[in-house]
């Protein structure tokens, strides 16, 4: 790589990750979040298919907020929590990988959802839809089909035709409503 | 440090009077695909993200004036999108949820593209910007700021801290077309304003010139069409005359995304049913 000035800019910081702290010796100043954390913090768990913020499949939680890893300047997230796919799941013990970290391998109720739904083909936009299906239910337990159709508008999925994603949100909202309910019976629509 | 993270204005300057060369980057959407592709090599970079006085508003006077931090999500709803809901609906309109939540009013105008989407609105409701450096704070109307395409008349070492828009009694609305509903650059776009605190119609036309235009004519003639008292338009011909003299004053081009012919057409229909929604 030609570098422009001479010199290559390298910094030093240090990142939150999925709840640990990481340090990045020596970056190249330009790299993005999503750079760093497959290719530094072995966490190749969130995907590279544009490197522009069209595909959503680099889609991490920063500071609690949906974006794409590959448009964050990484030393630039000094400071804010960051969660990655990884880190997800809750618990101790060890997935793969030189970071060994998050999570217990357990999925979670939306990554279980996928698999019996079959919205999991090829399974590379699976992370980053992972990531917008957890934002959004977070944040409203109970979507309309358009409000779910506008959460993962920003997550391409080559492979499904998103009909099986929909109905796999559409599991884990109804899921979640019975789980503590269990007298009343789920309702079998959503409005739409 | 070439990767500055202030988290007060005054750090910021400090920040570019000790590099004076580095990059402002606010949500990245812009910059980062630029770093990426290696259009873009930053020496040092002074990240605004932090600064949370760039994150809010407030009313001051009679302006709105909305700090350049707010992000699309941030426009999109709550009390910004009740008082500015031409502006709410260009947020809407943008990228995806992922881009909304990072991507910030103050680097739409910074980068002052002929297809940003908070730039017709800006122009409709006759926005200025303010600029602060160490060397102090000015504010330039919109006209003095949008020189041209990624042109603006921010010196390298000024901050896009606000934007500010007169408070008005008013109707308005904000319509793009794209080849698609998410995740779309516009093709044309179109604010409408019907100030009645002024008895006039203000229009802002994006990708249809080098920066967002008005268009005087269609504006001068159709507030003359507007019973104002009723707040309605008695002859609904007016709708399509209105269209399509916005339509004249559109400077379109043909290029990869459409062309120059569609572009005139398509802002005209767009203002002509802008102008349906809201008299
Ligand atoms: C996938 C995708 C879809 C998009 N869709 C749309 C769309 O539909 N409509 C649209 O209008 N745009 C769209 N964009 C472009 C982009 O999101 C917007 O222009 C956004 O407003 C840029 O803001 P930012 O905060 O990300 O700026 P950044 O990328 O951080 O910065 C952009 C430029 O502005 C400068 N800058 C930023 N803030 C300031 C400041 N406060 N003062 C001075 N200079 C500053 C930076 O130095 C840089 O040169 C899209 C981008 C992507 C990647
Ligand atoms: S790799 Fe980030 S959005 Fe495609
Ligand atoms: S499963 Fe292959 S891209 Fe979505």
């Amino acid at each position: 790589m030609a570098y422009e000035n001479g010199a290559r800019e390298n910094v030093t910081y240090r990142l939150r990750v999925n709840g640990r702290d990481h340090d990045v010796a020596e970056g190249w100043l330009g790299e993005s979040l999503l750079y760093v954390v497959r290719e530094r913090l072995g966490l190749p768990g969130a995907k590279n298919a544009c490197d522009q913020g069209e595909c959503g499949s680099c889609s991490v939680l920063m500071d609690a907020s949906l974006v794409c890893a590959c448009l964050v300047l990484a030393a630039s997230a000094v400071g804010a929590e960051i969660t990655t796919i990884e880190g997800l799941s809750t618990g101790a013990g060890a997935t793969r990988g030189p970071s060994a970290t998050q999570g217990s391998g357990a999925l979670t109720d939306v990554q279980t959802a996928f698999l019996e739904e079959g919205a999991v083909q090829c399974g590379f936009c699976t992370p980053g839809l992972i990531m917008a299906v957890h934002d959004l239910l977070d944040r409203l337990p109970s979507p309309t089909d358009l409000e779910v159709r506008e959460a993962i508008s920003g997550n391409l999925c080559r492979c499904t035709g998103y009909g099986r994603i929909l109905a796999a949100v559409e599991a884990v909202a109804v899921g979640r409503r019975t789980v503590g309910e269990p007298d009343k019976p789920a309702p079998s629509t959503r409005p739409s | 440090m070439p990767v500055v993270v202030p988290t007060t204005l005054a750090g910021v300057f400090e920040a570019l009077a000790a590099d004076p060369h580095a990059h402002l980057l606010a949500g990245g959407t812009d910059f980062m695909v630029e770093v990426n592709f290696g259009h873009r090599r930053p020496p040092g970079v002074v990240a605004l993200r932090a600064v949370s006085e760039l994150r809010s508003w407030r009313i001051e006077g009679d302006q709105i004036v909305l700090g350049s931090g707010l992000t699309y999500a941030d426009l999109a709803s709550g009390a910004i999108a009740s008082r500015l809901p031409a502006l709410a609906a260009a947020a809407r309109t943008v990228g995806s949820p992922q881009i909304r939540n990072a991507g910030t009013l103050g680097g739409n105008v910074a980068t002052a593209s002929p297809a940003g989407d908070t730039l017709p609105v800006l122009v409709a409701l006759d926005a200025s910007i303010d600029l602060a450096s160490a060397a102090g704070l000015r504010t330039m109307g919109w006209a003095e700021f949008f020189m041209g395409a990624k042109k603006t008349a921010r010196r390298p070492d000024e901050v896009v801290t606000a934007v500010r828009i007169p408070v008005i009694d008013s109707r308005e609305d904000y319509l793009k077309v794209g080849t698609r509903n998410a995740m779309v650059i516009s093709v044309a776009g179109v604010c409408v304003c019907v100030d009645f605190t002024n008895r006039r119609v203000q229009c802002g036309l994006g990708s249809v010139g080098p920066v967002a235009l008005r268009a005087p004519e269609a504006e001068g003639w159709v507030a003359e069409h507007i019973d104002w008292n009723a707040r309605a338009v008695p002859d609904p011909r007016t709708y399509e005359t209105f269209g399509s003299m916005v339509g004249a004053a559109a400077r379109p081009i043909d290029d990869h995304r459409s062309t120059a012919q569609y572009r005139r057409h398509a802002v005209g229909v767009l203002a002509q049913r802008a102008l349906m929604r809201l008299v």
